[in-house]
């Protein structure tokens, strides 16, 4: 018995569409706010012992060093995040004593990165993505390469590959929105974050082209869509299983894990999420939609 | 490929393997965390006065994001510089000699591509003076011996102003008190790197001996003539940054009991000398090497980055992901017993063998842990199981289209055997590009997630299955209702 899950692809891929859609608009509007590892600056992280002043106060005192526009952010009770631009080791120390003069005040972490070291790493982190993506797609294409009928073994490693986008785009998205309205940036561990959802989401969808794998070699072709739906309903519990064990500890580490840990479990969340759907609903769904596709082309 | 070698372990075999694991298991866990261990053999030493030794205890290696301190990266300008590798090892050299004054515990000189330097140290309290130190010029200079009557002198000065410190007096009192901050056996010369071209290691032609040879430019030919002349059956002392240019009392640190000073055998002109003696040729570049950053400096100014973290934030951060952790690791045991009952359990003494062995290679290692790092190993744990999950489902699978236990379970772990080593092997080789691609930061994640899936290909299905052996005879087929 079986779910026939292919019958409604048109569902499954209205929905998907609509959200990576969304996320590309958000993306085109609102941009990613990247951090300074990516942008070149400098941030200091700040917590006030008693009293935390103004932004306006904490602006005012730095005025005289000339250090153009300040992104100031209250954190917590009595802590303060400030963005500026580059600056050496002597202003840094300056700016700190007279912010201490302010209201005491305990430095949590500073960070000064050079434009140069910025653009590097903007470059090196969209080499290594698009690196993992074809790495990927060519390991999919290699490894189901006994099955070329009735579907070509490089279409599986395309079809991963679209739901692999359809993966990173949707947490893209919601970080686009996220820093326009929290301003939640893009920083290494969010990068991390990025690549560990490419490597991982795409475990499901192996499982399950496993599946369709042994299926045809084991009962012949027969009725290709009837394959894909049995392959997937047979699947289905441990797919959900395996996405659920994972997204648990990063569930615990979002709510109770350090700050810094925040955001990095939510885009993993978030990524894990979208893999597990698209490998079920996209991934298999698309190998019978371009079969179909394949047979009207040639009648 | 399947997995098949497992069916050629006999009865016997079966055991001998178990206890292995077991042993593996305790010897790690306690390894990972000894002061359960530590506390139990103090109890006992305290009540039977027995003499329980603790347990091995070495503590894990902690990135700056989690312990506090600073990360500098310079950039070397190595445009007037032909052999520009051997350059940085001179820059790495001179700056580790420096960062090793700070006294602050394992500081890191590393070089990073071709023209990159990048210093850590933890814990460091004066980050503004770090950073001038690192960045000043290399300053090499030739001391000659003083007279015996001034070397008197300062020694006397040394030993008036130490007394005045143990009277408790101000040591500004002392007259010229100034003195005894000179070295009392060598006074500086005129002669310093500046005037030095070249050095480079030479063999002697007959006994093969390594030298060093100096090249002086014209007018450091003709200072070092009239210091020779001079100086002849005297030491000449080399110092680089003030400090002694190789560790000579072969203790391991470079300090003020350390003179490098070759004896002049004659008046040297034209501006080349060789430095003889019986050294190593690796003593001999290192030598040559020192002297070298000491004649072409490189400039490294001040760093392209910097991130300095305080000592409280880290730890902070460190406490709570770890009882993040913690919290995910029994969720996790709790939703496999659950749903696979026996063999969910038997997965769950897998997964905490799993946590031990990673938590001890970490140790081991040593690996560098860092927040994310952490993060990429909680992550992990829950990822070890997904393996147990895809070969427990196929055993159900099996066990439903009426095969006996053991043979659904060999079907389980063969059949699930491909898509678990695809899947893993994906995982690894995204793990490889970001380890290629990235900062050091990102390096320690993909290193801690590769090292996560390796170990979990091994609990998952070796440790799983050997457990699943020697639990489940045929005597469990009547309890099938436990599967």
């Amino acid at each position: 018995m079986s779910f026939p899950f292919t019958k409604y692809s048109k569902i499954y891929y209205i929905f998907s569409g609509m959200l990576m859609a969304a996320s590309i608009a958000t993306l085109i509007v609102f941009g990613l706010k990247f951090g300074i590892e990516f942008t070149g600056g400098s941030k200091m992280e700040l917590e006030f012992t008693e009293i935390r002043p103004s932004n306006e106060e904490i602006a005012k005192s730095l005025e005289q060093f000339g250090l153009g526009e300040i992104i100031i952010q209250p954190t917590g009770e009595k802590g303060a995040i400030l963005q500026l631009k580059g600056i050496d080791e002597e202003t840094h120390q300056k700016a700190l004593a007279e912010l201490n003069a302010l209201s005491d005040v305990e430095e949590k972490s500073f960070q000064f990165i050079g434009p140069s070291v910025g653009n590097e790493l903007k470059n090196k982190t969209l080499i290594a993505i698009t690196l993992a993506l074809l790495a990927i797609t060519a390991y999919i294409a290699f490894a189901f390469r006994k099955v070329s009928r009735p579907v070509a073994s490089w279409k599986y490693g395309v079809t991963s590959l679209i739901a692999l986008v359809h993966d990173i785009i949707i947490p893209l998205g919601v970080f686009a929105v996220l820093g326009k309205y929290y301003n939640v940036e893009i920083t290494i561990p969010i990068v991390a974050a990025l690549m560990t959802i490419i490597g991982f989401s795409v475990h499901d969808t192996i499982v399950i082209f496993d599946r369709i794998r042994e299926n045809i070699l084991r009962r012949g072709m027969g009725d290709f869509p009837q394959t894909v739906d049995g392959s997937l309903s047979q699947t289905l519990g441990r797919s959900i299983s395996t996405v659920f064990t994972t997204l648990l500890v990063m569930i615990f580490i979002f709510f109770f894990g350090g700050e810094t840990l925040k955001n990095f479990s939510l885009a993993l969340i978030i990524g894990i999420a979208a893999g597990a759907y698209s490998s079920i609903f996209i991934a298999g769904p698309l190998l019978v939609t371009w079969r179909n596709w394949d047979e009207k082309r040639a009648k | 490929m399947r997995v098949v070698a497992f069916t050629i372990i006999t009865m016997q075999q079966k055991y001998w393997i178990f206890l292995g694991i077991a042993m593996l298991a305790v010897l790690a866990g306690n390894f990972a965390y000894p002061n359960y261990f530590n506390q139990s053999a103090d109890f006992l030493n305290a009540k039977f006065g027995w003499q329980v030794p603790h347990f091995w205890d070495q503590p894990y290696v902690l990135g700056l994001d989690l312990q506090g301190g600073v990360n500098l990266v310079y950039q070397a300008d190595l445009s007037a510089t032909e052999d520009k590798a051997e350059a940085m090892q001179g820059l790495r050299d001179v700056i580790e000699r420096r960062v090793n004054l700070f006294g602050v515990s394992e500081p890191v000189v590393q070089i990073q591509g071709e023209d990159r330097l990048v210093v850590e140290l933890p814990g460091v309290k004066d980050v503004a003076e770090a950073i001038e130190m690192i960045g000043q010029t290399p300053y090499l200079e030739f001391d000659e011996q003083r007279a015996e009557a001034e070397s008197q002198q300062i020694l006397d000065k040394i030993q008036e102003v130490q007394e005045a410190q143990a009277a408790g007096k101000d040591i500004a009192t002392v007259k010229d008190w100034e003195l005894a901050l000179q070295n009392p056996y060598f006074k500086p010369t005129e002669l310093t790197g500046k005037y030095l071209a070249k050095t480079s290691v030479v063999f002697d032609q007959t006994t093969f001996k390594p030298q060093i040879q100096l090249n002086f430019n014209a007018e450091g030919a003709k200072l070092f003539e009239e210091i020779t002349a001079r100086n002849i059956q005297k030491p000449l002392a080399i110092y680089l940054d003030g400090a002694s240019i190789i560790d000579t009392t072969g203790d391991g640190i470079i300090d003020g009991n350390d003179i490098y000073a070759p004896i002049i055998q004659d008046k040297i002109s034209g501006g080349t000398a060789v430095i003889t003696g019986n050294m190593s040729p690796v003593t001999a570049s290192d030598i040559s090497r020192r002297l070298n950053s000491g004649a072409l400096p490189v400039k490294i100014g001040s760093p392209i980055s910097q991130e300095t973290v305080g000592p409280t934030l880290g730890a902070v951060s460190l406490q709570k992901s770890l009882w993040a952790g913690v919290y995910g690791l029994l969720a996790v045991v709790l939703f496999m017993v659950i749903i696979y009952r026996l063999p969910g359990l038997i997965a769950s003494v897998a997964l905490l063998v799993y946590v031990a062995v990673v938590l001890s290679i970490f140790k081991l290692v040593p690996v560098t842990l860092t927040l994310a790092g952490i993060g990429g190993f909680i992550l992990s744990i829950g990822m070890a199981v997904d393996a147990n999950i895809l070969i427990f489902a196929r055993m159900k699978e099996e066990i439903l289209q009426g095969k006996s236990l053991p043979a659904s379970i060999a079907e389980g772990f063969g059949r699930a055997w491909p898509s678990i080593r695809d899947s893993n092997l994906n995982s690894l080789i995204v793990c490889a590009i970001l380890f290629i691609f990235s900062t050091s930061f990102i390096k320690g994640f993909a290193l801690t997630l590769a090292l996560g899936i390796v170990v979990s290909m091994f609990s998952a299905i070796f440790v799983t299955r050997i457990l699943l052996m020697v639990i489940m005879g045929p005597r469990m087929e009547k309890y099938k209702w436990l599967l």
